[in-house]
């Protein structure tokens, strides 16, 4: 078997790729699908239905999108440049943890300059979380995967302790939660009825924004010359060291607003269960994007659907919630072999 | 600081600490075979996940203890396979494959567990290894109850550090694989097979992984819970960078970081209320960083970690 | 020795094809025992494809190899070595944190067997050693070995395994002209006990001095065998190329001010070793001072220096005056410097981005690339990059051609552009013929000496005395980092230039001095 590139990359395949990965995750998928003895095509149909089969599941899947868009943008930016920002997770909740801080009472600002300070605030929180293993990276050279992850966890524990403690909101009854966000700060909503909040607005003006920031501007070029050909762009004169710090101060600054904006928009406080692997799934969903930020925006909403349309199809029928996880497990993998298949073609000796 | 003494001098410390340090072990030198022969592998965390399901649902099911210990290493051995397919014959990235991996193994972890049992609200339970004292050695005072009462897998364990170390340096595959993640051109001039050299170790080292998650569902604990692994496979990646890709340093730096687990449980209870329990839970992750650190300037990386071997492309 | 009526090697008729290209087109050649044959060609011309045919890296298209009349199986390097064939490569495929010993010994027992029979491998490798007289410390690790050495343990490597016949693939491009004779002394004791030996070179002098037949590869058709006894230069040149190509001449010139100067400027890597020692030079506007030495003693440095990678720990670096010697690579172009990478794929060019982004690489903040500074005027760089392809004739599909499909000829002019555009006034190249076909490097070096005309001086560091020089005004020799005084080409013989290649110590037949000579610092950085 010999692996061959192509002599170019059609913008059709490019385009089909994450379709074919995706119907090739829910074809292998099936297989899990049928040990549980439900037909697969009426729970394929049911997973559909609970994310897209009424006004109600609409709106669930577009809230539940908002904050993968913005961990998917701060995925995609970071991949781009080769910098495998795992953290994102942790980078989240540091993200709500400053709208905590600073959204709770400690400062009161009209709703026009209150919401955008929460953003700023957040997405300098997050930032903050990856300056460690960016300048690690950067100076010493240590692989910045492992320090993102165990980050992660760090956060989570800080998290535990702050609304367990000093944070915790005293009025409420149950599990531990921090205190709730004043009305100044909360995101307003889109729709009379339901969850959906004006993060979502958020969310797609930063896609546009970050799409833009790469298409035109010189730091787009410099971030992926650097993600190409780091030795190569050195030499040419851009400095790789300040490219890296900045895309990751750019990346843990979008997955902070991921954060304000579940604690600001979605819940109103902050409590432990947060976020169940926002971050996470975020690599999935710009991997299916194939790191493109507008194409994160549809990415998100797929995944979303996954998971919006599987909890209300285990409610159906017999079959964990954790198929979502499984799917979106398999899709990561299958839109690695499908993006392959677009740059090369495989010939058998 | 005499209180850590004290924790020092209790003979359950040191047997905590074995305990403990038994699935570092079998992580660690899975991971060190995987990246020795070139290929880094991620997917360290949802194997050891699945290795930790496996074990414990053969048991569960009806199986004997080591035939479940053999079933984990062989479906940790799957996603190895699994892994070196994409990232050994596919050439893709093997960040992204390894992460991909995690994710799915987890995940499908969760979901056979929840499908066979269905309605367990409290996790149940199995009959896990029973320790057993080696004869003689565990009358010793102190020593005897510390080191020489373990599970089998422990021992087993320890016994794998010397067999790696054997297999890479004094037998000829082990030569192979060390040379495939210094110059892979140079295995091929020798008429190797680059590639299966590489599946073979990043198979080899998943069952070790496997079993390591298997420990502790099967011998540590007796059931399994989700987030079980809790980060100790991204630990493991860390600890084999500290070891210099080295069997002795693996074990010497599993040690350490056990025992500073241990020390941290017991300080817990001494220190208690003075300090929120979650800042001890913190301390393997923030020493796992220090560790990385402290090893970077040093590190001398197997030369081809990280790239793929592609035959056909022009010398 | 008796002919033998089966040849020891035979290719009949074998063909490679990569896409649209024919590499080796229906070739057949023989090869007899006792034998050298010369396989000549320019770069690209498919010599080393055939190699790796023969040695089980590709499998062919069509045709057949036979080894002593027994057909060889295709596509296993297993079944090569088993018929007796040894290839040392042109990129030596040792690995460095591993030792001598563990380097040759690698797939020499089976896989499966539970011992490293480590003593008997040491008896057999000293017994060869002495036979063939190539010393070496098995336990060294290959890292702390100097490349004549390597090359060494890669010609162990293949009489260890009891090869009867060996490649060697271009193997004088990295030793002195004295390492070069002791390499053909070692061929020759090679034929006289047995072994057939197909030597790979596109140096005509070499092929003449070595070989006992020539055969001649222009773009993967075999022109033609014949005995080294009746060819020459010339034929040899034009059976190479087709036609005659000239290389262009150097007209003498007056030199002017002085543009780059070093003085006593020394760098010292992480660990502690100088790499390149009190190097002291100047060079002149017009004019082109050549650097001449074996790979490794400090040419590395001498060009991370000039082109921003790297600081000297001591001494100056100045530029019409004015010091650059702390200036990163994006200062270093904005003083007017060009500068031609050795490893192109490595340095010079992002595959990955098109071409016309490739050619804005080092322009990226200035007026005409960005608007307001931090926003790419596209249709500008665009409009620019088709002016900068048609004048330097880079052959693509245009600006939005991908940048890794280019040949290695277009890559280097893609470079060229880039960096000549902006009419420099220093140019360092190094290496910026290698691995062109003859037609690129005659264009390659035309455009070099129109901008000594125009007035540029150039750096010009290369492995090809012949081409330092045929090009140079004035050359001076680096070893183990340092510097000699400059000479005109035409004051010192090749041999005494090749005795300062090699440190002004005479390499006696054979005898290697380990940890005393030149350590290869390929990876000193």
């Amino acid at each position: 078997m010999l692996i061959e590139p192509r002599q170019s990359v059609s913008a059709l395949a490019s385009a089909l790729a994450p379709v074919v990965a995706i119907m090739a995750t829910l074809a292998l998928c099936s297989v899990l699908i049928i040990w549980t003895g439900t037909p697969v095509l009426n729970a394929y149909y049911l997973l559909f239905k609970g994310a897209f089969g009424s006004g109600f599941a609409i709106k669930e899947t577009l809230t539940r999108s908002i904050p993968l868009i913005f961990t998917g943008l701060a995925v995609a930016i970071a991949f781009r440049a080769k910098f495998y920002n795992i953290g994102a997770e942790g980078q989240l909740y540091c993200g709500a943890l400053a709208a905590t801080v600073f959204g709770t009472g400690l400062i009161t600002l009209p709703p026009a300059v209150m919401i955008p300070f929460l953003i700023v605030v957040g997405a300098l929180a997050g930032g903050a979380l990856l300056i460690v293993p960016v300048l690690l990276k950067t100076r010493l050279n240590v692989d910045e995967v492992v320090t993102t992850l165990l980050l992660n966890f760090i956060v989570l524990l800080l998290v535990s302790y702050l609304i367990e403690g000093p944070l915790r909101d005293p009025g409420a009854l149950g599990w531990p939660q921090a205190a709730s966000i004043i009305d100044q700060g909360v995101f307003p909503k889109l729709l009379a009825r339901g969850r959906l909040h004006a993060g979502l607005l958020f969310a797609i003006i930063a896609a546009v924004l970050v799409w833009a920031m790469m298409k035109f501007t010189v730091l787009g070029y410099e971030i992926r010359a650097v993600g190409y050909n780091p030795k190569a762009a050195n030499f040419a004169g851009i400095r790789v060291n300040r490219t890296v710090i900045i895309t990751a101060m750019l990346s843990g600054g979008l997955a902070g607003i991921a954060g304000v904006s579940e604690v600001a928009g979605l819940k109103g406080y902050l409590t432990l269960d947060l976020s169940p692997g926002f971050g996470y799934t975020g690599i999935a969903v710009a991997m299916l994007a194939q790191l493109h930020p507008l194409a994160v925006v549809p990415s998100a909403l797929f995944l979303s659907a996954v998971y919006v349309g599987a909890d209300a199809m285990s409610r159906a029928v017999n079959i964990p919630t954790y198929i979502a996880d499984v799917l979106v497990g398999v899709s990561v993998l299958a839109i690695l072999v499908s993006v392959m298949f677009t740059r090369y073609r495989i010939r058998w000796n | 600081m005499s209180d850590i003494l004290d924790i020092l001098l209790t003979a359950g410390f040191w047997a905590a600490t074995i305990r403990i340090v038994s699935p570092l072990i079998f992580g660690t030198l899975g991971e060190l075979i995987c990246e020795r022969a070139g290929v880094l592998n991620l997917g360290i965390e949802g194997i050891m996940t699945v290795g930790a399901m496996a074990g414990w649902m053969w048991v569960y099911q009806g199986g004997d203890l080591w035939t479940g210990v053999l079933f984990a290493a062989f479906v940790g051995a799957i996603f190895g396979l699994l892994h070196a397919g994409f990232t050994v014959h596919l050439g893709l990235s093997q960040h992204v494959s390894g992460i991909g991996i995690t994710l799915f193994a987890s995940s499908l972890s969760y979901f056979v567990y929840r499908m066979l049992l269905p309605n367990a609200t409290t996790p149940p339970k199995i009959k896990p290894f029973e320790s057993v004292p080696i004869p003689i050695l565990s009358d010793i005072p102190f020593v005897g109850e510390a080191l020489f009462t373990q599970s089998p897998l422990t021992y087993l364990a320890f016994l794998t550090v010397p067999a790696v170390w054997y297999v890479l340096y004094r037998m000829p595959v082990g030569l192979a694989i060390r040379m495939a993640g210094e110059n892979p051109m140079a295995v091929e001039a020798q008429g190797i097979n680059v590639l299966s050299i590489r599946t073979g170790a990043v198979m080899a080292g998943s069952a070790l992984m496997a079993i390591g998650g298997a420990f502790i569902t099967m011998s540590w604990f007796d059931a399994f819970y989700f987030g079980m692994i809790n980060g100790r496979g991204w630990i493991c990646v860390a600890l084999v960078i500290f070891a210099s890709w080295k069997p002795g340093k693996a074990l010497i730096g599993a040690l350490l970081f056990a025992g500073l687990e241990a020390m941290q449980v017991r300080a817990q209870q001494v220190a208690g209320a003075a300090i929120p329990y979650q800042f001890f839970l913190m301390l393997p992750y923030l020493l796992s960083i220090v560790a990385m650190v402290f090893m970077a300037r040093r590190a001398r990386y197997p030369q081809a970690l990280l790239v793929p071997f592609r035959r056909g492309e022009r010398i | 020795m008796q002919p033998s009526v089966t040849p020891t090697l035979s290719f009949n008729g074998v063909t490679k094809r990569f896409g649209s290209l024919i590499a080796n087109d229906s070739i057949s050649l023989s090869l007899e025992q006792g034998e050298v044959l010369a396989l000549l060609g320019e770069n690209g011309a498919g010599k080393t494809t055939l190699m790796n045919i023969l040695f089980g890296h590709y499998v062919a298209d069509e045709g057949t190899i036979a080894v002593d009349g027994k057909p060889l199986p295709p596509g296993s390097t297993e079944a090569a070595i088993e018929a007796g064939i040894g290839m040392v490569h042109q990129h030596f495929t040792l690995a460095e944190n591993l030792t001598v010993l563990e380097n040759i010994t690698l797939g020499t027992e089976s896989l499966w067997s539970w011992r490293q029979n480590t003593a008997a491998a040491r008896a057999k490798l000293a017994r060869m050693s002495e036979e063939f007289g190539l010393r070496i410390d098995p336990d060294a690790p290959v890292g702390a070995l100097s490349v004549g050495e390597r090359q060494r343990v890669e010609i162990l490597k293949a009489l260890y395994r009891d090869a009867r016949i060996l490649i060697l693939d271009e193997p004088t491009a990295v030793l002195t002209p004295q390492e070069t004779d002791n390499l053909f002394a070692t061929l020759k004791s090679l034929t006289l006990k047995g072994l057939a030996v197909i030597f790979i070179s596109h140096k005509l002098h070499e092929i003449l001095a070595v070989s006992h037949r020539v055969a001649v590869l222009r773009r993967g058709v075999l022109v033609g065998s014949i005995k080294t006894a009746d060819a020459d230069r010339n034929l040899l040149a034009e059976m190479m190329v087709g036609h005659t190509v000239t290389r262009p001449r150097l007209e003498p010139m007056k030199a002017g001010e002085p543009v780059l100067e070093l003085a006593n400027v020394t760098v010292t890597n992480r660990e502690g070793r100088d790499l390149l020692k009190n190097a002291t030079l100047t060079v002149r506007a017009h004019q082109i001072l050549g650097i001449a030495g074996v790979a490794g003693n400090g040419q590395r440095a001498l060009a991370d220096v000039l082109s921003g990678l790297a600081q000297p720990t001591s001494g100056n670096v100045t530029l019409f005056g004015k010091s650059i010697a702390r200036a990163s690579p994006a200062a270093i172009v904005e003083q007017g410097v060009a500068r031609i990478p050795e490893d192109r794929h490595a340095f010079g060019i992002i595959g990955d981005m098109q071409v016309w982004e490739n050619l804005i690489s080092e322009d990226l903040r200035t007026e005409d690339i960005s608007k307001l500074g931090f926003v790419i005027d596209k249709s500008a760089a665009v409009s620019r990059s088709e002016e900068l392809l048609e004048r330097f004739d880079v052959r693509c599909e245009g600006p939005h051609a991908q940048t890794k499909l280019l040949s290695g000829g277009n890559m280097q002019k893609l470079i060229l552009a880039r960096t000549l555009s902006r009419k420099p006034s220093f140019i360092l190249a190094n290496q910026p013929v290698r691995g062109l076909d003859e037609g690129a490097i005659a264009y390659v070096q035309t455009l070099l000496l129109e901008a000594r005309t125009r007035g540029a001086g150039i750096l010009l560091i290369s492995e090809d005395l012949d081409e330092l020089l045929a090009l140079s005004d004035k050359i001076a020799v680096i070893y183990h980092g340092r510097i000699s005084e400059a000479f005109e080409p035409g004051a010192k013989s090749v041999p005494e230039i090749g005795l300062m290649m090699a440190g002004e110590v005479a390499a006696t037949a054979g005898r290697i001095v380990v940890g005393g000579k030149a350590r290869a610092d390929h990876h000193a950085d």
